[in-house]
Formats: C-alpha cells, structure tokens, sequence
C-alpha cells in the first residue's frame, strides 16, 4: 500500500506475454514459509521451543530455494545484467536487514540449535527477497542472451 | 550502489515508438530518474547506527523511542497513501500522476524498509526488556497475534508490492515506458490495500491494547 497507482501511463496495448518460469511464486512461497517457522520459533522465545517444526519449514523452503537456483539456471534468455544489478544491491540491503535482526537473536542469549535455525531462515529469506526483486524487475527488461 | 543509479538514468531522448507513451495528447518524458536515492542514504545509515546503539544500551526509553516512531510512521504512511493518497492521484491526470510517482515512489524504496527494520528489531527488543516475549506474560498471545500480522504484511509487502515498485521505477525510467505494463503493476497495490489497511488497523489494536496493560 505504500505507492500511488499510475494506471495507464502509456500505450494501452498488453505487455507483451512471456513465457518465464514461477521463479517470484517459489520464492513467494519459499519466504512464506520461513516466516511461518520464523512465528512459530519467535513465539516460544525466550523458552527453548521445539525445532521439528521451524526444522521441516525450513527444509522446504530451502528445497524451494534450490527448485529457483535450478529454474534460474535453464533460463536462457532473459535480461540478466538487470538481474544481477538489482540482485546485487538488494541482496547487500537485505544482509544488513537479517544482520540486524540476527544481532537481537544473539544479544538476547538465544544459542545452540535454535541460533543455527534462526540463522539459516534468516540467510534463505536473504536469498529470496533479492532473488524475487531481481527476477522482477528483469523480466520487463529487454532479454539477453546467457553468455 | 552509485551502478544502480547510474544505470537507472534515463539513456537520452524518446526513441522510435516513443508517441506510444503519450496519453491524452501529453507525451511522457523521461528525465533522469534515481531508483535509489543517494541523498537518503547517510539518513538511513544514522537511523540504523541509532537502533543498533538502542539495542545494544538495551534501556526501556531508546527501544520504546524506536518501536513506536518507527511503528507510528509505518502505519501512518501506509494508511494514508492507501486511503488517501491513492484514491486523490487515481483522479489526476495520467502524467500528474508519473509525474508524481517518478518523484515519490524512489523515496518509499529506502524509507519503508528502514522503518520496518528499526520498528521490528525495536519492538522484538522492547517487548523481551518488559516481559511481554515470556510465556507465561498475560500479553503474550497480544504479542503473537502482532507476529502473525507482520508475517503477513511482510509477505504482501517483499513478495507483491516491493517487487512492482521496483519494476515499475525501471519501467519509468525507459524513454517510452509501457503505460500498461504500469497499469498491471499498479493494480497490485489496489487489490493488496485492503489486506494492508487490515493488517495496519490490527496492528494499532494490539499496539494500543499492549501499551495500555
């Protein structure tokens, strides 16, 4: 909710369809469910929670991660220097982001497995943040040929 | 960073095609336009200093200052140009309206993450220094529900609309921007509103009834 529409701001023809694989959806999903695990293990801190649950969200979405890595890779023609661009620089805000948030993690004296399930979701949400805006935005742009 | 920028400008005059941008008999110009704001980056590095700086003194006042500044203005932001904004700029002019959003939305790409970072990481820390993140605190579930709202909000937020901002700030900054491709982005914010708007009002409800037990 936070910009304004611009609707119809040129021509009024459809943009043109292509024809790219889920790769937003999946990580769409992929971040849904480590923000689930996130809840479900931020909702038992500072207790000691139990892990099975935060453990196979978080294993299924890195699954999903690794279905993206894979999707990314067969994609041949697309705009990748867009790709990278806004890859690289979201990826080092959103570093900064889950390094805060780790920060708190550890200054409150959570430690052991429950840090180490904490830190891989907060690593897998760095990924799939910059991943969906990268792929966003590329796929609008003028299609490369992977070199 | 200073590559996004420069690679965000726009690469000369309109070329061939460029009367396809015009609306209404108005065509769209494309002057520079900066997807990040480097202006703004010295503020957001002063306001993480300070949050870090709160978080590591961990007193109730530096905390408190954080969550609900950051908390206000989130909110804040989010239901006036929802309900407000919005619904003004959908009855301008189609080039007031780019005109507009080539101005504001670059700003909105560094606030609004800093004011999600600092209200949360603030508010994690401000509800474990009074008690509220432990179990058998009376507020504890109030604390939970306020996860659950910005799981959602965070997911609406990074998966839907930040991706068509962002997509959008590199259509604008093209020399004859696809107006329909913007149309169907923007429409994500219309139908995402009401969820936010739901979302922010439940906020100010657990927020309020926190503060007041």
């Amino acid at each position: 909710m936070s910009a304004p529409s611009v609707h119809g701001a040129g021509p009024t023809e459809a943009p043109p369809a292509r024809a790219l694989p889920p790769v937003a959806q999946v990580a769409v999903l992929s971040m849904a469910l480590v923000i689930a695990g996130g809840i479900y293990m931020g909702s038992h801190l500072p207790a000691k929670a139990s892990l099975g649950v935060p453990i196979g969200l978080l294993v299924a979405s890195g699954v999903l991660v690794l279905a993206n890595v894979a999707q990314l890779a067969r994609l041949r023609e697309f705009s990748w220097s867009t790709f990278r661009l806004v890859g690289k620089w979201a990826l080092v805000a959103y570093l900064v982001i889950t390094g805060l948030l780790e920060y708190v993690f550890v200054l409150d004296g959570t430690r052991g497995s429950a840090l180490v399930v904490l830190t891989v979701s907060l690593a897998i949400f760095a990924v799939d943040v910059p991943v969906l805006l990268a792929f966003s935005v590329a796929r609008y742009q003028p299609v490369e040929q992977r070199r | 960073m200073t590559e996004v920028i420069s690679s965000a400008r726009a690469a000369g005059p309109p070329g061939p095609g460029a009367e396809g941008a015009a609306a209404g008999g108005q065509a769209l110009a494309a002057p520079a336009l900066q997807i990040v704001p480097l202006a703004g980056i010295p503020l957001v590095v002063a306001a993480l200093v300070g949050l870090v700086v709160a978080l590591a003194v961990n007193d109730l006042w530096p905390l408190e200052f954080f969550h609900v500044v950051g908390g206000g203005l989130w909110t804040g932001i989010d239901l006036f140009l929802g309900f407000i904004i919005g619904p003004v700029l959908g009855r301008m002019s189609i080039p007031a309206r780019v005109e507009f959003s080539k101005r504001f939305m670059p700003k909105m790409v560094l606030l609004m993450p800093t004011l999600v970072i600092i209200t949360l990481t603030g508010g994690w820390q401000l509800a474990r220094h009074v008690g509220n993140l432990a179990a058998s605190s009376p507020n504890h579930a109030w604390i939970i529900a306020s996860f659950v709202v910005v799981g959602v909000m965070a997911i609406v937020a990074l998966g839907i609309l930040e991706p068509a901002n962002l997509a959008v700030l590199f259509e604008l900054r093209k020399p004859a921007p696809n107006g329909a491709l913007i149309g169907k982005l923007m429409k994500r914010f219309i139908y995402t509103a009401g969820i936010t708007g739901a979302m922010q009002v439940a906020t100010l409800f657990i927020m309020t009834h926190l503060a007041a037990s």
